[in-house]
């Protein structure tokens, strides 16, 4: 008997493969007195010997797939387990207190582990965790406990897991990863956003998927409609081989508007533009028929390393993207850190209100070696194409008069020291905080765009924490709330003969879409993936007809009222 | 027995990166090899004792060998923290 499970449609497509569930192995250590020690420390080699093959075979993986930078860490896994002091303080406990080789190697890594945890410094403490990992694995070689990580898959597999983190996700190869599905997770969070950018389908939130799953069993993930199907029929199977069918043949169709630009069908043109977090993603932003980027996270800079990224490394991302992109619009958010996205090496006090707290902007501000740095290599990026810097988190007029000033001493600067910038570069804001939108009329004199953040704009004018799934009621997009002060920012930058665009989730959103371009909403930005479709839908959207119901639509009393109308009529 | 006094200088210490090399090199040697850094001495063939130093840019650290090989040792040591940037 095949069964259903719901959850969120995370990442287009169908995925019809056995299961790999990927769970953190039970380790149950059982301290056992022996009499051979000898045999136990041959059991102990032998174990290290296995875990030491299969680090070699991830490392060798993730350098060809991945690039040498990210494979390093790897390389340190495999010096711990061959680390004297490790190996050889487990030997003489199994030697002098006759003690089994699982407990005598939970003990000695244990106490590494305690030692790296306990130092004062966010890195070192990190390293707990490396040490951890690998002993997790010798461990489960000792108990004969199966140990999983992605990497290490070599068949074709769906994967079902309670979340992906960023590392895991870092180690899925795209040969055999056909879909995934997770327990927890929304839309945004971290696995979803990589399931699209990685083009695989993907349903999150399930919540029990990897209790009703084992191993080895055929799944259908359905990241059209937010299904899996567990142990599905025949005749199952060739529903959805049709239905991935039917998807693909309308793929293809999209393919045909990959070098059009956008226009509505009676004729009002608007701008498609992908959001981007590396120098890579711009394949997929070309492939995809965006004609540009309308929001480059360049947190990403930033994270999985020790250090800040000199001006050097940033100017070599930047100036990339925006060759890459050929002259086409490159709107590069500034550094967006702090909050929940941590950077260990910046030793930030932790926050009882990540959200609301020294994040983004306002931490720029106060740092200001770290921003200064980032916009000098910005700055000088700026010859490689047609870049716009946009600054994040904005509640004041202050904040954005303080940051412009500190971008134009920059500009000053380079140019006495006799280094070109362009001198076609716009300047403007994400708008996110409710006071940046209801002032917008204000902002809009200065700044020369807004482009609108849903996901933070929705989490705060609704006072609820998007990663709180008891308050995810509440992330409603399609809330008169949001739509009118969606409303306010667009008309407030056409007032002043501005431009505004939207680089949310919502921009991508299929029925947000229609009430947007009703909205006069000049560029959206979305997932490369949703530029297709997005393209296909406009082109059949008249903008004239869809204006003429929008005071009623922002008249309406609920989100579900607007949905129902945007589904009927649009 | 080899020694050799170094001065680091690169940015962020000995960290991960240039350790894991510093170790790997050390590791191709039978001699005994020790780094002394702030009054501790670890075993220069054990990533986690030179990790748990936490070496700072601009401090000193010597490095000892003892054995057969010690003169080669140092001299490729020598010539990974110079190579690394690590120190000279």
């Amino acid at each position: 008997m095949s069964e259903k499970i719901s959850g969120i449609a995370a990442s287009a497509g169908i995925a019809i493969a056995k299961a790999f569930v990927l769970q953190n192995p039970e380790l149950t250590i059982e301290r056992k007195s022996i009499s051979d020690s000898a045999s136990e420390i041959e059991r102990f080699e032998a174990a290290l010997k296995v875990s030491k093959e299969e680090l070699s075979v991830i490392k060798e993986k993730a350098n060809k797939e991945l690039g040498e930078d990210k494979a390093a860490i790897f390389a340190a896994h495999l010096l711990v387990l061959s680390d004297p002091e490790l190996v050889d303080a487990v030997k003489q406990k199994i030697e002098n207190e006759k003690v089994n080789a699982e407990a005598a190697m939970d003990d000695v890594s244990s106490m590494f582990i305690n030692m790296f945890e306990s130092m004062d410094n966010e890195y070192m403490k990190e390293r707990a965790a490396d040490i951890r990992d690998v002993s997790k694995r010798v461990l489960a070689h000792l108990l004969n406990v199966t140990f999983t990580t992605p990497a290490s898959i070599t068949e074709e597999v769906v994967i079902l897991a309670e979340d992906l983190t960023p590392s895991d996700t870092a180690q899925l190869n795209r040969n055999f990863v056909k879909g995934f599905a997770t327990d927890i997770g929304g839309r945004t969070s971290h696995s979803a956003i990589m399931s699209r950018s990685m083009e695989i389908p993907a349903v999150v939130g399930t919540k029990t998927i990897t209790e009703n799953v084992e191993n080895g069993v055929v799944v259908i993930i359905d990241g059209l409609d937010g299904h899996v199907i567990v142990n599905p029929t025949d005749d199952e199977i060739a529903t959805y081989e049709e239905k991935q069918k039917q998807y693909q043949d309308q793929k293809a169709e999209w393919a045909k508007l990959v070098n059009e630009k956008t226009f509505s069908s009676d004729s009002v043109q608007v701008e498609l533009a992908a959001n981007i977090g590396t120098p890579a993603d711009v394949k997929g932003v070309l492939e995809n028929g965006a004609e540009g980027v309308g929001l480059y996270r360049t947190e990403f800079l930033y994270m999985g390393r020790d250090q800040l990224p000199t001006e050097e490394e940033q100017f070599k991302a930047y100036s990339e993207v925006l060759e890459k992109m050929e002259g086409k619009p490159v709107v590069i958010r500034t550094l967006d850190i702090g909050g929940d996205k941590e950077l260990p090496y910046l030793n930030l006090p932790k926050e009882l209100n990540p959200f609301l707290g020294f994040r983004a902007i306002r931490l720029c501000l106060e740092e200001q070696e770290i921003f200064r740095t980032q916009l000098r290599a910005l700055l000088r990026a700026s010859q490689y194409g047609n870049l716009k810097i946009m600054f994040p988190m904005i509640a004041t007029l202050g904040e954005f008069r303080a940051a412009k000033g500190i971008l134009l001493e920059e500009k000053e600067k380079l140019a006495s020291e006799g280094i070109k910038v362009s001198e076609s570069i716009e300047v403007g804001i994400m708008v996110e905080i409710p006071s940046t939108a209801v002032m917008a009329d204000t902002f809009a004199k200065e700044v020369d765009f807004f482009s609108i953040g849903t996901n933070d704009l929705i989490q705060y004018t609704m006072a609820a924490d998007r990663m709180n799934e008891q308050v995810s009621y509440l992330y409603q997009p399609y809330n008169p709330a949001i739509l009118r002060l969606v409303k306010m920012v667009i008309d407030a930058a056409h007032k002043e003969g501005k431009w505004a665009g939207m680089c949310g989730e919502m921009a991508g959103d299929p029925i947000a879409i229609p009430i947007l371009l009703g909205l006069g909403l000049d560029e959206f930005s979305m997932s490369a993936t949703s530029v297709l479709p997005a393209r296909s839908q406009i082109l059949g959207l008249s903008k004239e007809k869809i204006s003429a119901h929008m005071d009623e639509i922002l008249q309406m009393e609920t989100m579900e009222d607007v949905v129902k109308f945007a589904e009927e009529n649009f | 027995m080899a020694e050799k006094t170094f001065k680091v200088t690169s940015e962020s210490g000995i960290h991960a990166r240039p350790a894991t090399t510093l170790v790997n090199q050390a590791g191709q040697f039978s001699s005994d090899i020790t780094l002394d850094y702030n009054g501790k001495s670890v075993n220069l063939k054990s990533i986690m004792g030179v990790m748990s130093l936490g070496i700072q840019q601009g401090s000193s650290i010597v490095i000892k060998a003892e054995g057969s090989d010690a003169e080669e040792a140092i001299a490729a040591l020598e010539n990974v923290m110079k190579k690394e940037g690590l120190g000279e």
